[in-house]
Formats: C-alpha cells, sequence, structure tokens
C-alpha cells in the first residue's frame, strides 16, 4: 500500500466534516430510500433494470448503430470513438470551428472520466462547471468527493470563504443566500457561453434520444441558451427501447436522493431552434473508453448494469468514513473502484480496491443488481496475479496452506503469547504489531484447540439417529474452543452425534479475499477431503464466513481458475453445508430440541454478522432462537451494519475498522443491553475486544453459547 | 378523477409545487390575472410576466390580457424572459404518484418561460392526468419531438451541506393550475 494512498485515509477519517456530513447523509438516506421505494417491488424493478442492461451490454455495437442511424436521421452528429483523446479533439475542433470562448456544463462523470475541462482550459476556453456542488469544486480547485453530492465535504463556511476568494468578496455563510448568489453568478454564465455541454442517464437506441436527469434545471440551461450542445455519452448508457426508460427512471432518483423523481427529466431526440431561431448544433458522442472491453469480459459485464446512483456509496461503511478523495478524482466508492480499473487501469484500483471489507451492504441496494464486492474481489484476484502477492503474505499462505505446519505454529503461538496474555485476551502487542491491539484487544490463542479438546467430550452414548460433521473454522479452533464444546452439547440433545473430520483446515477466505484463489483452491480441496470422508446428513459452522467459504466459495474459487474438475466435489459438499442457527431452528422446529419452559432471561441485543444475513439471508434464526429461549431481543441501531472486523481487513486498515468498530460499540451500548450477540466468531473478537479496551461491563457472546444452556 | 387529482396534489405538495383547480377557463383566467398582480408583475424589468403560446390562449384577447395586467408579455424571446419574474405555460400532461407535469418542450419558449423566470405558472388539463410515469411514457412519443420536459416541483439543489433549497437554476415557485372543463381549454 503506498504511503501516499494510507495518508489520505488518514486525513479523511481525521476530517470531522467529512465524516460528520457523510455520516449523517448515509443515515438519512436509508430512510428515505426507503420511503421512496414504497409500495414498488424493488427486486422486481431491479431484475428488470439488469436484465435490460444486460442485454444492452450485450449488443453495444448493434445499439450504438441504431442509435446513430436514428438521431442522425434528426440532424444529430454522431461520433463515435473508443479513445478518449479524440472525444477532447473533437470538442476542441468543434469550439474553435465556431469561435467558442467560453462553455457552461451540466454535471458529466464522462467528461470528468477523460479530464476534458482542463484541457478545454489550455486552450483558452473558460469552462463552467453550472451544477452548484460541481461549481464549488471547481472553484476550490478539488475533486468530487461524492457522485451525486461532489461537496458534501464542504461546510457552508468554507463554500462562503470559496465563493469570496473565487468571485467577489462579502458573501455570509448563509445556505439560501449562497445559493442566491451562485444563480446570479452563472446565470450570467449560461446567457452568454456559446456552447453547453451535458451527460445523459439514459440513450435510447430505437429513437436517438438522450435522457438527461437534473435537480437544478441547469441542464435544461445548458440544453437550450447556447446554440451548440455537446453530450458526451458513455456507451454503457445504450437501451434497445424508449420504454427501458420506465424502469431506470423509476429507480435512478429513488436510489440517488431518495426522491420519487428529480425536479428535471429532458427527452432529447433531436436538434431545436436556438433562442434565435436558427437550428440547434447537436453533437453526441458516444465514448468508449474500454467499455466494449469490459461488456466482454464475463466477469466484468455486469459492471455495465451500472446506473450510476451511487448507493453503493451510501450504504457503505467505509466510504462514508473516507468519502471519495480516496478514491482519486474521478468515480468514487465500490462501483468506482471497479470504473477506475477499466476506464484508467487495473493497477490505479490497486490501493483503492483494499477498501472494501466486503460486508455486502452494496449488494443489497444496488438498482442494477451488480456483485460489487465479488468483482472488487476478482480486481484482487488479477492484480494478486500480475504483480504476484507480497512476500510476507505468500510467506503466510504457504504455512496456512500446509495444515500440519499451520496447527503446529498456532500451538506454538498459544506458548510464545504468554507474557502478553492476560486473562484470555491480548492487550497490546510490541513493536509494528501494535495497531492490531490499539482498538481493541485480541483474543488470546487458546491453551488447547477445539480439535484436542474434541477428543475429550463425552457425546452420551445414546442411540444417536443421525451423525453432522463440526466445521470449527480457525477462530473457533484455536482461539474460542468454548463455542465448540457448546455446539456439541446443543446436537447431543437432539440426539446427534458430533464428528469432527481432522483433516479439516483454514476455510480459504483469508487467501481469497487477498486474491490467492490458488491458496483458496488448496484449502478447499483438503477442505473437501476432509468434509466429504464421513457419512453425514449436514456439515454445520457456526462461523458465517467458513459456512458462505463452505457452500459458495470453494465453487466460486474453482471457478474462476477454471478448476472445473473440482466442481462436482464442491457442490457436493455445499449441499450439505448450514449454519448454526438455520440447523437448530430447523431442530426445534421439527421438535427435536425443546427450550426449557417460562424462562426470563433478560435483555440481549443482537448484531448481524455480514455474511449470516447478506449471503446465507438467515437474519431471523437467530433471532427466534433467543427469544424463544426466553430473551428479550432489544434491536440495536444498524444492528446488520459490518463491525469493522472483515477477516484480515481489521489488521490491514486499522484506521477504518477502528472507527467502524467504534460505531458499532456506541450502538450496542445505546440498546440498554448487558449482553451482546452474534453468529461469528470474528465479530466477537472484533467487539468483544473493543468492549474490553473501553473497559466495558457489556458481555459478547456466540449464540452457540447463549443457547447451550437453555434447551431441555 | 378526484383520487387522481388528490395523489397528484399531495405529491406535488410534497416537492413544494403550489397546486389549483378550476372547473371552467374564465375563473382558472380569474385566478391567473390575481397571481399576476399578487406577484408583483408590471411592466419594467425583472417584473414581467412572459406568456408562451398555449391552448388556453385561444379565443382570448392578448391586447386585453396585457392591459389588464401591464407587463404581460406574449411575444417571448431570450431578452425579455431574461428579466421576467413569473412565466406562464401550458403542459401537456400530468403524473398523479410523482407529482409531475410532462410538456412537448421543442418550442424554445416553452423552456424560456419555464426555466428563466423565478415562478413558473403552469397550466394542465385535468383530463390529462395519469397515474404513473409508465401511463405517461406510453403517451409520448420521442419519435415526433425533438425536447420533451419533465418538471417535478420548482428547481432545487442540497449541495451545500445537504440542506435542502429551492430555487437554483431554475424557477423557485412552481404553481400549477388544472383546469376541469375540457371544451373551455382545447
Amino acid at each position: 500500500m503506498e504511503t501516499k494512498f494510507r495518508e489520505s485515509i488518514n486525513k479523511a477519517v481525521h476530517n470531522p466534516n467529512l465524516t460528520g456530513a457523510l455520516g449523517r447523509f448515509s443515515e438519512a438516506y436509508r430512510v428515505s430510500r426507503q420511503k421512496a421505494y414504497e409500495g414498488y417491488d424493488f427486486e422486481a424493478l431491479r431484475t428488470q433494470i439488469a436484465e435490460r442492461k444486460s442485454y444492452a451490454a450485450s449488443h453495444l455495437d448493434e445499439l450504438a448503430d441504431l442509435f446513430t442511424k436514428n438521431a442522425e436521421a434528426r440532424g444529430t452528429k454522431v461520433f463515435r470513438t473508443n479513445d478518449p483523446a479524440k472525444v477532447r479533439e473533437y470538442i476542441l475542433n468543434l469550439a474553435r470551428k465556431n469561435g467558442v470562448t467560453s462553455v457552461v456544463k451540466s454535471k458529466s462523470m464522462a467528461s470528468e472520466e477523460i479530464h476534458l475541462n482542463k484541457h478545454l482550459e489550455s486552450a483558452g476556453i473558460e469552462v463552467g462547471e453550472t451544477d452548484l456542488g460541481e461549481w464549488i469544486i471547481q472553484l476550490a480547485g478539488q475533486t468530487p468527493s461524492h457522485m451525486v453530492m461532489p461537496a458534501i465535504h464542504m461546510t457552508k463556511e468554507e463554500v462562503a470563504t470559496v465563493f469570496n476568494e473565487q468571485v467577489e468578496d462579502g458573501q455570509k455563510p448563509d445556505i439560501p443566500k449562497l445559493v442566491k448568489f451562485a444563480r446570479g453568478k452563472l446565470r450570467t454564465k449560461f446567457l452568454t457561453a456559446e456552447m453547453g455541454i451535458t451527460g445523459a442517464n439514459i440513450a435510447v437506441a430505437e429513437t436517438g434520444t438522450l435522457v438527461i436527469i437534473t435537480n437544478e434545471g441547469n441542464a435544461r440551461l445548458v440544453t437550450t441558451l447556447p446554440k451548440i450542445h455537446v453530450a458526451i455519452v458513455g456507451i454503457e448508457k445504450l437501451m434497445e427501447k424508449f420504454d427501458d426508460v420506465v424502469p431506470v427512471l423509476t429507480a435512478l432518483p429513488k436510489s440517488a436522493t431518495g426522491q420519487l423523481l428529480t425536479s428535471y427529466v429532458s427527452m432529447i431526440s433531436g436538434p431545436v431552434s436556438n433562442t434565435d431561431g436558427t437550428p440547434k448544433q447537436l453533437h453526441i458522442i458516444l465514448m468508449d473508453n474500454r467499455r466494449t472491453e469490459m461488456s466482454q469480459d464475463p466477469k466484468f459485464k455486469q459492471a455495465m448494469q451500472c446506473i450510476r446512483c451511487a448507493s453503493c456509496l451510501n450504504v457503505c461503511p467505509v466510504f462514508r468514513l473516507v468519502g471519495g478523495h480516496v478514491f482519486g478524482k474521478v468515480y468514487t466508492g465500490g462501483i468506482g473502484t471497479i470504473l477506475t480499473a477499466w476506464f484508467d487501469a487495473l493497477k490505479a484500483s490497486d490501493d483503492i480496491q483494499s477498501l472494501c471489507i466486503q460486508c455486502g451492504n452494496c449488494t443489497e441496494v444496488c438498482p442494477g443488481k451488480i456483485d460489487i464486492p465479488g468483482l472488487i474481489l476478482e480486481l484482487r484476484r488479477r492484480l494478486a496475479v500480475e504483480k504476484g502477492q507480497p512476500l510476507a503474505q505468500k510467506a503466510i499462505f504457504s504455512v496456512v496452506n500446509n495444515r500440519k505446519l499451520f496447527h503446529s505454529m498456532l500451538r506454538a503461538a498459544s506458548v510464545a503469547q504468554k507474557p502478553l496474555q492476560k486473562g484470555n485476551f491480548i492487550r497490546h502487542l510490541p513493536f509494528f504489531l501494535s495497531e492490531m491491539t490499539e482498538f481493541r484487544s485480541l483474543p488470546a490463542i487458546a491453551e488447547a484447540p477445539f480439535r484436542d479438546t474434541f477428543k475429550k467430550i463425552q457425546q452420551p452414548a445414546r442411540n444417536h439417529k443421525e451423525k453432522i460433521a463440526f466445521y470449527a473454522g480457525c477462530l473457533i479452533d484455536f482461539a474460542y474452543p468454548e463455542m465448540g464444546g457448546s455446539l456439541v452439547k446443543i446436537l447431543n440433545k437432539a440426539d446427534i452425534e458430533v464428528v469432527f473430520p481432522e483433516g479439516q483446515t483454514c476455510c480459504g477466505a483469508p487467501a481469497r479475499y487477498s486474491g490467492a484463489y490458488e491458496v483458496a483452491a488448496q484449502n478447499a480441496n483438503d477442505n473437501i477431503d476432509a468434509l466429504l470422508d464421513n457419512d453425514v446428513t449436514y456439515v454445520v459452522s457456526a462461523c458465517p464466513t467458513c459456512t458462505v467459504a463452505l457452500k459458495h466459495e470453494f465453487i466460486s474459487t474453482f471457478e474462476s481458475l477454471g478448476h472445473t474438475d473440482s466442481l462436482p466435489r464442491a457442490r457436493q459438499l455445499a449441499e450439505k453445508v448450514i449454519d448454526f442457527s438455520s440447523l437448530v431452528k430447523k431442530l426445534v422446529d421439527e421438535g427435536r430440541l425443546k427450550f426449557k419452559e417460562g424462562q426470563q432471561l433478560g435483555k440481549i441485543t443482537y448484531h448481524d454478522s455480514c455474511h449470516l444475513k447478506r449471503t446465507l439471508r438467515a437474519s431471523q434464526p437467530p433471532r427466534e432462537l433467543l427469544a424463544q429461549a426466553g430473551y428479550e431481543v432489544s434491536e440495536m441501531y444498524e444492528a446488520d451494519m459490518c463491525c469493522g472486523m472483515g477477516g484480515s481487513y481489521s489488521l490491514k486498515l486499522p484506521e477504518i475498522s477502528a472507527p467502524i468498530l467504534e460505531r458499532k460499540l456506541t450502538n450496542i451500548k445505546q440498546s440498554g443491553a448487558p449482553l451482546a450477540v452474534m453468529d461469528c466468531p470474528g465479530c466477537v473478537m472484533q467487539i468483544r475486544g473493543g468492549l474490553d479496551k473501553q473497559n466495558s461491563a457489556i458481555k459478547v457472546e456466540h449464540t452457540v453459547q447463549r443457547l447451550a444452556d437453555e434447551l431441555e | 378523477m378526484d383520487a387522481i387529482f388528490d395523489t397528484f396534489k399531495l405529491r406535488a405538495e410534497a416537492v413544494s409545487a403550489e397546486v389549483h383547480r378550476f372547473h371552467r377557463k374564465n375563473e382558472a383566467l380569474d385566478f391567473i390575472l390575481h397571481y399576476l398582480r399578487d406577484a408583483g408583475v408590471s411592466d419594467a424589468p425583472q417584473a414581467y410576466a412572459v406568456w408562451a403560446p398555449c391552448p388556453f390562449l385561444d379565443g382570448l384577447d392578448q391586447k386585453q390580457l396585457s392591459t389588464t395586467v401591464p407587463g404581460v408579455i406574449f411575444d417571448v424571446n431570450r431578452e425579455v424572459s431574461a428579466v421576467a419574474k413569473v412565466g406562464i405555460s401550458q403542459l401537456d400532461w400530468a403524473i398523479a404518484n410523482t407529482g409531475t407535469l410532462v410538456q412537448d418542450a421543442a418550442p424554445v419558449e416553452q423552456r424560456l418561460v419555464s426555466t428563466l423566470p423565478l415562478i413558473h405558472l403552469a397550466l394542465v388539463r385535468s383530463d390529462r392526468l395519469v397515474p404513473d410515469l409508465p401511463s405517461a411514457l406510453s403517451k409520448i412519443r420521442p419519435e415526433q419531438t425533438n425536447y420533451i420536459s419533465f418538471i417535478t416541483g420548482p428547481s432545487r439543489t442540497a449541495d451545500i451541506e445537504r440542506v435542502l433549497t429551492i430555487g437554483v437554476h431554475g424557477p423557485e415557485k412552481l404553481a400549477i393550475v388544472f383546469i376541469d372543463d375540457p371544451e373551455s381549454v382545447n
């Protein structure tokens, strides 16, 4: 990771204006988005968008030709190119030919992508951004911190200062007055500019129509007052039919700003008359800039389904801390990372892809149904292939891949940590490792791993109806063996014999999330061998990340690497895998497990682990089980927001992990419950460690521990 | 009719538009003239009202209207629109569940009067109300016109500190006048 990048993160997380504004926005957004979609079937809507955009992505050439034909038939000039330099050249030539000295622009990400302003300005042409936020940052000489709200990081005081220094002295930090001032100043520019430049939100091939969506009304002026209108349209905006406008126009304002519809939508299908009666020159530039290539990539084709609403930014626990500047100059957030890798260069995404904590929030809200975290992982994988893994990482994974060595090193560490250990925690690590324990204590490695203690467990010698294999995962095996003990106790009560296949090893998630797919595949093969070698009905895990690895990721890792031979066995295993709470819920529903009657166990609060909630879709079973046991579940705010652990993420980016955890701890405390329960040992490690650092009396436990004593 | 109008009114008011409804054209005209006087329209720059050609004006004596309220201008152009306070136009469709007005805005004066002045007075026939966006899009024909405008409330921004502020580049006020009797506004 580059030092400069680290510095930009530190600058961002220590900027209270930025984190304050983004934090408040993300909270308000959740509510307003939900309200805007009331009465709509979001899943059906986004399925429609994904299908239609995906169709367009597979027919780009055809649609671009059709669009060109239809637009040109109406008198529009259409220029299509893959090359950003040719776009700049076309516009500059056009400006020169027509004696243009001043240009007004409404918001266009495509123009930012090709750094158009700089190019025109260096040729002596004045370029005025007219979107208020864009104008403010243009004056301030900054870059957008958010795709939809580019100046969200600035306070009204800062805006007033920018106006005073760059435009005209005497402006007070009063928002309506600042807006009025901008209106007056920009009005003159609108009335004098000879050329207007816009982007477009949709380009309809069958009618040659551009759809432009704004709130301020600037696009209406930009397309009405100057005699030349140039629209720069990324070809991902192409859609086949006019009817395709319906789902996009329905979703975009709701997902972008929580509005039912923006103030203005303009549909331009050809040149109109200028205000002096002359015909307007309308130029549409269909810009490729590697979009065709992207649409031909089997993995990244789905990124063409993006409608640029920025909802992936708004729900991202990392984005709301760091804002857009950390991501670079143009596209920001989750989707921005992917677009940067393609429209700029894969290596330009090297640092920023590491910001994704893989919580999956964005996949829930994306109106284009894009698996953004999945694509970021794919970037990570390709980067790892391209530049190789860092040496230290390679060394670690070579150990993880050798199960016996890995496990004996963990045993050795349990002894070596003794001087640092206090109770079950490590509170301080020396030297460069200290960052890892700065904001949370780490669990001490257990004296005896679960694989040893399991052998000592006497499972009641009843007539077991069923055998189930337990996959412990590293954290339960080596840090929290007591969780494994509780699990065995519970399943035994349902007359189930638990087996612990010795050959099981790390699930490969750390390797996979670092882009080291070959390592992950090796882990997968070892585990498949170990776990399929038993006659069991289920393979249960009490770690959602491991469960997801066993159930979904072994398959996708093999698919990514083209290891088709391994797929049948991976699928065979996947069918047997179940998470702990879903299994127990099933056993309770079947009457094979019974809770003690009439218990009143008091208040708890429940934290949703990312993988359990958003991949395994099991947010209700643990809550229902805890309630049935006799607990009163007091919901915390943002219960399903990531705790900041993200596996090794918290080690790589502690400066981001710590404030995410901080929010979680605050929400836990405000729930008023003395006990926080969750289904993931990783979350337990993060949250328990955080509360320990704060000397909080709140206890943190895995659901498995809470239930073990409450069953008959 | 009443239910769909009520939905429109609710949605349009939620985005800071004013909504009025009259049965007859002459009642609407009375309202408009009062509205213009109350808005301070007069025969002076920054106080003009620009009125774009529209079916509502058919059969009305424009000269007389300009005498009744001095400053009302029917010969709409860029210069006078830029110094007008009120713009008046008739729109083609209204979408109830978003509170939106839709217009074939290819003739430039339709856009001048609805973008440049501070106040936009928008006339629409009540029988042009449709329930939702899909039904509106099924009515409009991009093949037949080069510029279609959708207007939902006045111009707005939240670009400074996310504080909603009305009236950036377009009108800061949108007053919508529905006229029920289609015979009178054809």
